[in-house]
């Protein structure tokens, strides 16, 4: 029974104050470690400043943290080699996971959930974990896979037996490497993206298709293609966002410098650098805001390239 | 026209299986020689042809593990956040989710945008200043700056929404309401209750997520000593003389966990990983 005027608790929360209540850890939350610091980046952005020399001696300097990293040859490799990296993991991703959910979704019964789960178990894994597991495999004198490889070649006939590779120590292997890394530990997350979007695909216009002589390979391209197309738009786009963003395995496999000639940094792990190990946080904000206008822009770029044009209604 | 069609009904399905099941080994292959590698030396690790069956060097990995680095103190460390993020995400969550989903009031909409409009925030951008904040706040080698800052996550809200939206009616909580119960009553007494699945859901992500977080105590762990478990392993890591087999061990030990909860729990986690991208 409610009598609001003459009630003892008057602190009681009634159905009007409630949401406001709910939602206020997420407003402070958002507030101090969102917004805060997202604008405080682009102020920084336009200082200069050496956190070690105390707050006050921060520098209004206008856009020259971005002429700095526009100049910047480290900043043009880092982002040469992110664009690499997301490029050579991201397209595997997708070519291999399409066919690869299609299958299981068509042939697997039984052990389907096996299936996806060991596809999908490096996704839950930590990186550091999976870092140093690879670290130890690709080794040059010992590592499995050069023994592996090695083991191919002298059994093949046409095989030659060569020098093991130094993967993680010689520049051009360096980012190959990292790509396959990538590439295994996201291919079962996109695997299961595609997996969901096939459920969704209405059995009937396969069995149409069927009554109408249209062959197995036909009915990928014109029934299952087609349909899974906005799942594609959606898994490319976080492919593109994450791969842009690429840090950990890089960080982690290169032991944090980015290998032989900066061969393995990407542009996130260049602006970590540029702030904690050289100090300038202006320039490392500076950074930070281009890798995100890089980031935005392609976001567009597919958006536009896969939405219907003209508003087809 | 005999062999096209042996190639085609029998040989083709069966080239499928033998490719998916080749693949299924290059997916775990790593992780099995994790595990094989974390009871072999680091000699042996290296022999030429490499160990391919368990050893019994467990106990001499581990040893080292602990002398390197206070291994025990790191998995506490991960343990405690991981467990402090997960209480501490269930509850802001589930709050905003059901504010979300059953009330209606004002700027409702636009705090909805802004929920699911964080979620296009790309941590790098905001790696410096958080530090900074951090560093203000004092919470530098402390805990809570791993569990508190993300703990009201768009993600967790959205699912919590979702859940509520769908499986618990509005009348229910009317009903609660006009019988006279208190409005914490009914979020305490029959929203987390029916919403328990979902907190399941939510929960195993976050668990996992704060258990595998490198980049967060990256940026605020500063001595050792408050390393948690990736952090602490990496620490191993040098460019001479890394002891590969206690690295194993402590990496196998870190990874150990995640796979039960996933052979327990793979349905529930894989569908909660991406109802984002489904619904």
């Amino acid at each position: 029974m409610k009598t609001p005027s003459t009630s003892p608790h008057r602190w009681r929360l009634t159905a009007d104050t409630v949401p406001y209540v709910l939602l206020a850890p997420f407003v402070i939350l958002f507030l101090v470690f969102g917004l805060f610091p997202l604008g405080f980046s682009l102020f920084l952005a336009f200082q200069s400043w050496e956190p070690s020399a105390g707050l006050n001696t921060m520098k209004f300097v206008g856009w020259e943290n971005f002429a700095f990293a526009l100049e910047d040859e480290w900043f043009w490799k880092s982002l040469r080699n992110t664009a690499w990296l997301a490029l050579v993991s991201g397209v595997p991703q997708h070519l291999v996971s399409i066919p690869l959910a299609c299958f299981i979704h068509n042939a697997f019964k039984r052990w389907r959930n096996a299936v996806i789960g060991a596809y999908f178990l490096p996704y839950i894994t930590s990186t550091v974990a999976i870092a140093m597991m690879f670290s130890s495999l690709f080794s040059t004198d010992y590592g499995l896979i050069n023994q592996g490889l090695m083991a191919l070649q002298a059994w093949l006939p046409w095989g030659t037996p060569q020098a093991p590779t130094d993967w993680l120590g010689q520049a051009e292997n360096i980012k190959p490497a990292i790509a396959f890394v990538v590439f295994w530990r996201y291919v079962g997350f996109n695997t299961v993206l595609y997996l969901a979007a096939l459920q969704t695909i209405p059995k009937d216009l396969y069995e149409a298709a069927t009554m109408d002589g249209a062959n197995a390979w036909k009915q990928f391209f014109y029934i299952t293609l087609p349909s899974l197309k906005p799942m594609i738009f959606f898994g490319i786009t976080l492919t593109i966002i994450g791969g842009l963003q690429l840090f950990e395995e890089p960080f982690i496999l290169t032991g944090g410098r980015g290998g032989t000639d900066q061969a393995g940094m990407t542009t996130a792990m260049y602006m970590y650098r540029t702030a904690f190990e050289f100090n300038d946080f202006g320039t490392a904000s500076a950074l930070s805001w281009l890798l995100f206008v890089v980031v935005a822009l392609l976001t567009w770029i597919t958006n536009r390239a896969f939405k219907p044009r003209g508003g087809g209604a | 026209m005999k062999t096209s069609r042996f190639f085609k009904d029998r040989l083709s399905p069966i080239a499928a299986y033998l490719l998916v099941g080749l693949g299924a080994v290059v997916m775990l292959a790593p992780f099995y020689f994790m595990f094989v590698f974390a009871t072999h030396s680091r000699t042996e690790i290296f022999n030429l042809p490499p160990p391919l069956l368990p050893g019994n060097d467990w106990a001499f990995n581990l040893a080292i593990l602990t002398d390197k680095i206070p291994f025990w103190k790191s998995l506490g460390w991960s343990l405690y956040v991981a467990l402090a993020s997960t209480a501490l995400t269930l509850v802001f969550c589930s709050m905003g989710g059901y504010a979300f989903a059953m009330f209606e009031f004002k700027f409702k909409k636009s705090l909805f945008l802004l929920v699911m409009g964080t979620m296009l925030i790309p941590s790098f951008l905001s790696m410096i200043p958080t530090f900074m904040v951090m560093d203000a706040l004092g919470w530098i080698d402390q805990p809570r700056a791993l569990y508190i800052p993300g703990a009201a996550s768009a993600f967790g809200i959205f699912l919590m929404r979702q859940f509520i939206s769908a499986s618990i009616p509005k009348d229910l909580i009317e009903a609660a309401r006009m019988d006279g119960c208190s409005e914490l009553g009914i979020y305490a007494r029959i929203v987390l209750p029916l919403l328990q699945p979902a907190l399941g859901t939510l929960g195993l992500i976050t668990f996992i997520a704060s258990w595998n977080n490198f980049i967060g105590p990256l940026i605020v762990m500063r001595s050792p000593e408050m390393y948690t478990l990736p952090l602490a392993l990496r620490s191993m890591q040098s460019p001479v003389n890394t002891e590969w087999g206690a690295l194993m061990t402590g990496s196998a030990i870190a990874t150990l966990p995640l796979l039960v909860l996933f052979v327990l729990s793979s349905r529930r986690l894989i569908d909660g990983l991406t109802t984002g991208a489904v619904k």
